[in-house]
């Protein structure tokens, strides 16, 4: 897989970083004054998907590994929270720990596994994980089964309905996004990222300089699934409602193609992926109910003419520009 | 005793339509590394044409012969317009053209025939049901399932190992690059067993039609079990996915079977079948992840690939 060299200048990654933060913690104030409400909401939405292509950024783009069951990641936060609000026992100080504990127990178990292989069987068994826990939720049919479970109420802070509030659930999801953020670009400089770096472009050589590589791609891929899991814990809180469908796998593609829209490895390029994905599918189902038919073509067209993302389609029109020719 | 020969008949056909939705899917792969998330569609588009010719012409065989030409031409189609310009592209790229395709024909379909299921008559010469002792009944058609698909894997078979084009396709499957360094069209090569793959998974999809309801997403689930089938069996190995197949095809119907039974033990009837189809779905993964943990390569790894 030939990729730009991803987290080579600090510039390029910084500064996007830091305006995309301050853009995100303006959305509410602008809303209220604006009176456009249902801003917030949608924002929310996109900040949570934006967490989840991050997750899955981590393992596809600094990793290389390409997991196509990462949706499952995001179910098992969302069923684990939902499950705890019905129980009443849905406080933030235990669904949250407990989405993160499942969620990156699955991904320790299914790893150990999965990482074994590669290519082509890793996409596989990737894929085969993610159906398996799709149907663990259509299973409990104490909690609604196939038709999912509508949800008493979002989690409470130390009892208190915090959450409940709009402006203070789209804070709580901005952080969580911002930190996960600088968490991912923190530990990509890092020697972990490094590592997981130099063992996706040749994982002989990195093992050769004495790195234990299915140790740190296991780190990278569980980490991957606790941050997807913390998605799914704000999923089920922002939606009131878990369903089977959140671990689908249409759910899993529909990741993949927010981190390449948005450029692989490029971490920030995951939530203008997020964005992109959800614009495109509000401006598409506002024209026609049947907007996968346009849909499906445009990532096949994106597919056929670009390669990897936004960012080299920048790339391939500045050299256009400059006279020079791709490739 | 009875239920047990019902169900072992009932696996034995799962795996051999699945053997044929895997075989095409395995030969794709293996020869020209291509992963084609878009095989699951092409087994409903089968179904979907053989409902609609069947319907057309009223004669199950003619339609079927006319859904197997459509289904041909349909993934000659595809392989000029798209697939050809993937072959070359990283893995990453094939699953998310592939998958962007799925979008289109799921939703496609559900624009041209509409969302309800599409029912196929069995046909009037297979009506009925065989005795086969202690009173118990199994219907004509379903032995004809069966045995379609077992000649379809002898057909298989005889071309991939005796004819000249099998040899190629064993060749291709082992080494593309040296098979057109030493002067065999590789283009062409790969149109035909990517046109003969399209039309096993089609005919596995029009020969289920009679049995199973046609629907849009009818080809997601069979493309999901495909994969695990060859992962099973061994990626680019047709004798991998036919045992591959038959072992899913057999512990899927005996699972959801048992699990019934069992989970009735616990529960009442509408929510043991309920889980029972959760659990039961999980056992093949289950049967997936142990075979890859002792056997990464699958049980019949392709001769000669690295």
């Amino acid at each position: 897989m030939s990729s730009p060299l991803i987290f080579s200048t600090k510039r390029s990654s910084f500064w996007p970083v830091v305006v995309l933060c301050l853009g995100l913690a303006l959305v509410p104030v602008v809303a209220v004054l604006t009176k456009q409400g249902h801003w917030v909401s949608l924002t929310t939405q996109m900040m949570i998907l934006a967490l989840a292509a991050l997750s899955l950024d981590l393992i596809l783009g600094i990793g290389g590994l390409l997991s196509f069951g990462h949706a499952a990641f995001i179910g098992l936060g969302a069923y684990t929270t939902g499950i705890l609000i019905q129980e009443g026992k849905g406080d933030l100080l235990i669904a949250l720990p407990m989405s993160l504990v499942v969620s990156g127990l699955f991904a320790f178990v299914t790893g150990i596994v999965a990482l074994r292989t590669r290519g082509v069987v890793f996409i596989m068994i990737t894929l085969a994980f993610g159906q398996m826990a799709y149907f663990a939720a259509q299973a409990l049919y104490a909690y609604g089964g196939d038709d999912g479970l509508t949800l008493d109420g979002r989690s409470t802070v130390f009892g208190l309905k915090l959450l409940s509030n709009k402006i203070v659930f789209y804070y709580l999801t901005f952080a969580c996004l911002a930190g996960c953020l600088l968490l991912l670009q923190r530990l990509s400089r890092a020697r972990f990222g490094r590592v997981l770096l130099g063992a996706r472009d040749n994982a002989v050589r990195m093992e050769t300089l004495g790195y234990d590589v299915f140790r740190v791609r296991l780190m990278a891929y569980v980490l991957s699934g606790m941050i997807a899991g913390l998605a799914g814990f704000l999923l089920a809180n922002h939606t009131e409602f878990v369903s089977p469908a959140y671990a689908a796998w249409q759910r899993s593609g529909d990741l993949i193609f927010m981190v390449i829209i948005g450029g692989v490895g490029s971490l920030w390029g995951a939530v203008g992926g997020a964005l992109t994905y959800l614009l495109l599918e509000e401006g598409l189902s506002g024209l026609t109910e049947h907007w996968k038919v346009i849909f499906g073509p445009l990532i096949i067209l994106f597919v056929l003419l670009t390669h990897g993302g936004i960012e080299g389609v920048v790339a391939r029109l500045r050299d256009v520009m400059a006279g020079g020719r791709h490739d | 005793m009875s239920l047990l020969a019902i169900q072992v008949l009932n696996g034995l056909q799962l795996g051999l339509l699945m053997f044929l939705v895997a075989a095409g899917l395995t030969l794709v792969f293996g020869v020209m590394d291509f992963i084609n998330l878009a095989h699951g569609v092409q087994y409903m588009m089968g179904a979907y044409l053989a409902a609609t010719f069947i319907g057309w012409t009223g004669h199950f065989v003619i339609g079927l012969g006319m859904a197997l030409i459509g289904i041909m031409i349909f993934g000659l189609l595809l392989e000029r317009v798209m697939f050809r310009h993937l072959y070359a592209r990283s893995h990453l790229d094939q699953v998310l053209a592939t998958f962007g395709l799925i979008l289109f024909l799921n939703q496609g379909v559900k624009m041209v025939w509409g969302a309800a299921p599409l029912g196929v008559p069995v046909p009037e010469w297979f009506q009925g049901s065989v005795l086969l002792g202690d009173g118990i009944l199994y219907p004509v058609y379903r032995f004809v399932i069966i045995g379609s698909g077992l000649l379809m894997a002898l057909v298989l078979w005889l071309v991939v190992e005796k004819t000249r084009l099998g040899m190629l396709v064993r060749a291709g499957a082992s080494n593309a690059t040296m098979l057109s360094a030493l002067g065999v069209d590789v283009r062409k090569l790969f149109m035909v067993i990517f046109a003969f793959g399209t039309m096993l998974a089609g005919f596995a999809g029009a020969m289920a039609a009679p049995i199973l309801s046609v629907e849009p997403g009818m080809g997601d689930q069979v493309l999901i079990l495909a994969f695990v089938v060859i992962v099973i069996g061994g990626i680019g190995s047709i004798r991998g996915a036919f045992a591959g197949a038959l072992l899913v095809g057999l512990i899927d119907t005996l699972a959801r079977s048992y699990s019934v039974d069992f989970m009735r033990l616990f529960v009442g009837p509408a929510a043991a079948r309920g889980i029972a189809n959760g659990l039961s779905s999980m056992f093949i993964y289950l049967l997936m992840a142990l075979v890859l943990f002792l056997r990464p390569d699958g049980l019949f790894p392709a001769r000669g690939r690295t």
